[in-house]
């Protein structure tokens, strides 16, 4: 949530325009920062406490794994129990201690993979869309060609010709991910950007003859970290769902417990026609939860950048209180007055 | 036409873009490219696989970079892709018998799938705030499950569990292959799951765009006019919804990638035939002319579709024809 904080932060922070006495803007103000700060939707709740219940996860996983997961010394394809929450595999691994130790590397390079494609795009679209000119129809078609070449299928050709020790190299994969997720945050921020370029706040940058990079860090940029943010869970949840799926195919190294490992042992044993749905299963209920977690968190996001979408921050008894119809009427966005 | 031809000249460069990409990756590898891949190939080199690595590659190694580069153009002029170096046939002849396959199962299923999610998001969109909304955290759920993980939990519950649907492969291996309604009943029945799969993994990202479109689309002043003036609802979806999908529409060719990309690996789950399962082979064999191929391929099919895609666009916003 601190990127939504730090936004709301900033974007409210240099806008004193009405001449209101000291403290009653300052009491505004709390008032209004409070509201945006604590999340009041459900759905970005869930979020939050999914995605912190993982981050956790992932620092404390291989501390906390009763086992080693590589170790083959249990009985074989044994069912969940006490001794064995999840099980074990064909092997006689540990599949709960696994799950743990998986999780570091998973999310490690996702996070990794995702904040390189970040900066990537940010640096390349923010640029194209403050220069525009040939600079911008040169970087927009780099990122158009991004674009279009399929992902994954690239993915697999770069990481097979990797020399085998950096194909366990979390931050080499990581890196070699983000080089195919940068493009549509790219694009986005290059419109942001453009629509930014022409404010007045900007214009007034320019005219009073601040440096172009100061006036893209210090007046672009911190107008676009909702989007940034946005962008950066978003290319996060790619990253990992690419970074699995190499794991599953076996490009990366196999040796490396993430949860696509996992999946990639688990197909190669055949563990769904053996009805071993312990091994399997648990890694892709993590992989979905993750994703669910992050794109929450962009539903918060979104629906802070675009009012409209907010529909969910009406809970029922607020609608009741101000009689206001539960069916949304056409054309009209309910405005709630405040409580008197 | 002039925003076409534009599109056009943006997927010639990426094809470019795409094969001068297969011909540096092994140049990039330290040393001699020949030198790698037979050494990563202990074992199992005959002067033919040399051969193939070097047509392959474009080399007489004899020559220099550039040299090496116009020969590969020509041998992709020929339709020459090299040779597998599993199958020890040409890999353009390999992947002639997996593509169809591959095409027709994502293909249908992406449709089926744009078809349905468009719809439930006009509908989600029209009726927002209700207990409708409830369906938007569990298909963010849906959407970050990977599809092969999806596809696995499908073939084990309708597949081997209830029995509802034919496991692993595309027709029954009771019948002829050939064009007849055996056949072709046989390739629809097996077909099934692992388009549900797709269809369902792929479907969430339709209806939160479409859902998110019409909930500002139905904010327009065009909109409050057609209610007020009485028109009935179905009709006022129906010219909302219209308006609605544009966006959904513009986006077919920016997610076909990642759809193609999860599909693929939905066919290795359900042991398809196509080239997602040929993808597994190369790749665990270090099959490099054969994992070159199928990348050049994937890429120039999903080049083709966005194509297509963008040409409909086109046809349905008369606003964006004049610019480009």
């Amino acid at each position: 949530m601190s990127a939504i904080t730090e936004t709301t932060a900033r974007q409210e922070g240099p806008l004193p325009e009405t001449p209101e006495t000291p403290a009653l803007a300052r009491e505004d103000t709390a008032r209004r920062h409070r509201a945006l700060v604590l999340p009041r939707s459900p759905k970005v709740i869930l979020g939050v406490v999914i995605v912190g219940i993982f981050v956790i996860l992932m620092v404390v996983g291989p501390w906390v794994a009763p086992y080693s997961p590589s170790s083959t010394q249990f009985a074989a394809s044994l069912h969940p129990s006490a001794a064995h929450w999840l099980g074990t595999t064909v092997l006689g691994q540990d599949i709960f201690s696994q799950l743990l130790v998986g999780a570091r590397a998973t999310l490690i390079v996702g996070f990794v993979a995702g904040l390189i494609a970040t900066v990537l795009s940010t640096v390349i679209g923010v640029t194209a869309g403050y220069i525009g000119g040939p600079t911008d129809d040169g970087l927009s078609l780099v990122s158009n060609v991004f674009l279009a070449i399929p992902g994954l299928p690239l993915l697999i050709v770069v990481e097979s010709y990797l020399p085998a020790h950096d194909q366990s190299n979390s931050f080499i994969i990581g890196a070699v991910i983000a080089l195919t997720g940068w493009a549509w945050g790219a694009r986005v921020l290059r419109a942001l950007t453009m629509s930014l370029r022409n404010r007045d706040f900007v214009e007034a940058a320019r005219i009073i003859g601040e440096r172009r990079a100061r006036i893209i860090f210090s007046e672009v940029v911190p107008n676009l970290l909702a989007v940034l943010a946005s962008s950066f869970l978003f290319t996060m949840l790619y990253c990992i769902g690419a970074y699995v799926a190499l794991a599953y195919i076996g490009v990366t190294s196999t040796a490396v417990w993430n949860w696509g490992t996992m999946l990639y042992w688990a197909q190669a044993n055949n563990a769904a026609l053996a009805n071993q749905w312990w091994w399997f299963v648990p890694p892709g209920i993590c992989i979905a939860l993750v994703g669910m977690g992050l794109a929450l968190l962009n539903f918060g996001i979104d629906e802070f950048i675009n009012p409209r979408l907010r529909a969910a921050g009406l809970t029922r008894k607020v609608v009741r209180r101000s009689r206001l119809s539960n069916r949304p009427r056409l054309g009209l966005t309910p405005v709630l007055g405040r409580p008197a | 036409m002039l925003a076409i031809a534009r599109r056009i000249g943006l997927y010639v460069l990426t094809a470019w873009v795409a094969i001068t990409v297969n011909f540096v990756l092994p140049h990039l590898m330290p040393g001699n490219p020949i030198d790698q891949l037979v050494g990563k190939l202990t074992g199992r080199v005959t002067p033919q696989i040399v051969h193939a690595i070097e047509l392959q590659f474009g080399v007489g190694l004899h020559q220099g970079l550039v040299a090496q580069y116009v020969r590969y153009w020509e041998q992709l002029f020929h339709g020459n892709l090299g040779t597998s170096i599993t199958l020890s046939a040409p890999v353009s002849t390999v992947l002639g018998q997996t593509v169809p396959w591959t095409i027709g199962l994502i293909g249908i299923s992406t449709i089926v799938s744009f078809v349905l999610g468009t719809i439930v998001g006009t509908l989600l969109g029209w009726r927002r705030g209700t207990v409708l909304d409830a369906v938007l955290p569990i298909s963010t759920f849906f959407q970050a499950v990977p599809y092969f993980f999806f596809g696995t939990v499908l073939l084990l519950v309708f597949g081997s569990h209830l029995g509802w649907f034919p496991i692993l492969g595309a027709y029954s291996p009771n019948v002829t292959v050939g064009w007849h309604w055996a056949f072709v009943a046989s390739v629809l029945r097996y077909g099934q799951l692992p388009a549900l799969t797709v269809v369902l993994s792929s479907i969430a990202g339709w209806i939160m765009g479409m859902r998110n479109m019409m909930v500002t689309t139905v904010g327009e002043d065009f909109v409050l006019m057609a209610v007020a003036k009485g028109l009935p609802k179905r009709k006022v979806i129906a010219y909302a919804a219209r308006n609605a999908v544009l966006p959904s529409i513009a986006n077919i060719s920016l997610a076909l990638g990642l759809l193609v990309s999860g599909a693929l690996l939905v066919e290795l789950v359900f042991n398809y035939p196509g080239v997602g399962d040929l993808l597994l082979q190369a790749v665990e064999n270090e099959d490099y002319p054969l994992l070159q191929g199928i990348f050049l391929v994937i890429t120039f099919t999903v080049l083709a579709a966005n194509l297509i895609a963008d040409v409909i666009y086109l046809a349905l916003d008369p606003r964006i024809r004049g610019e480009a």
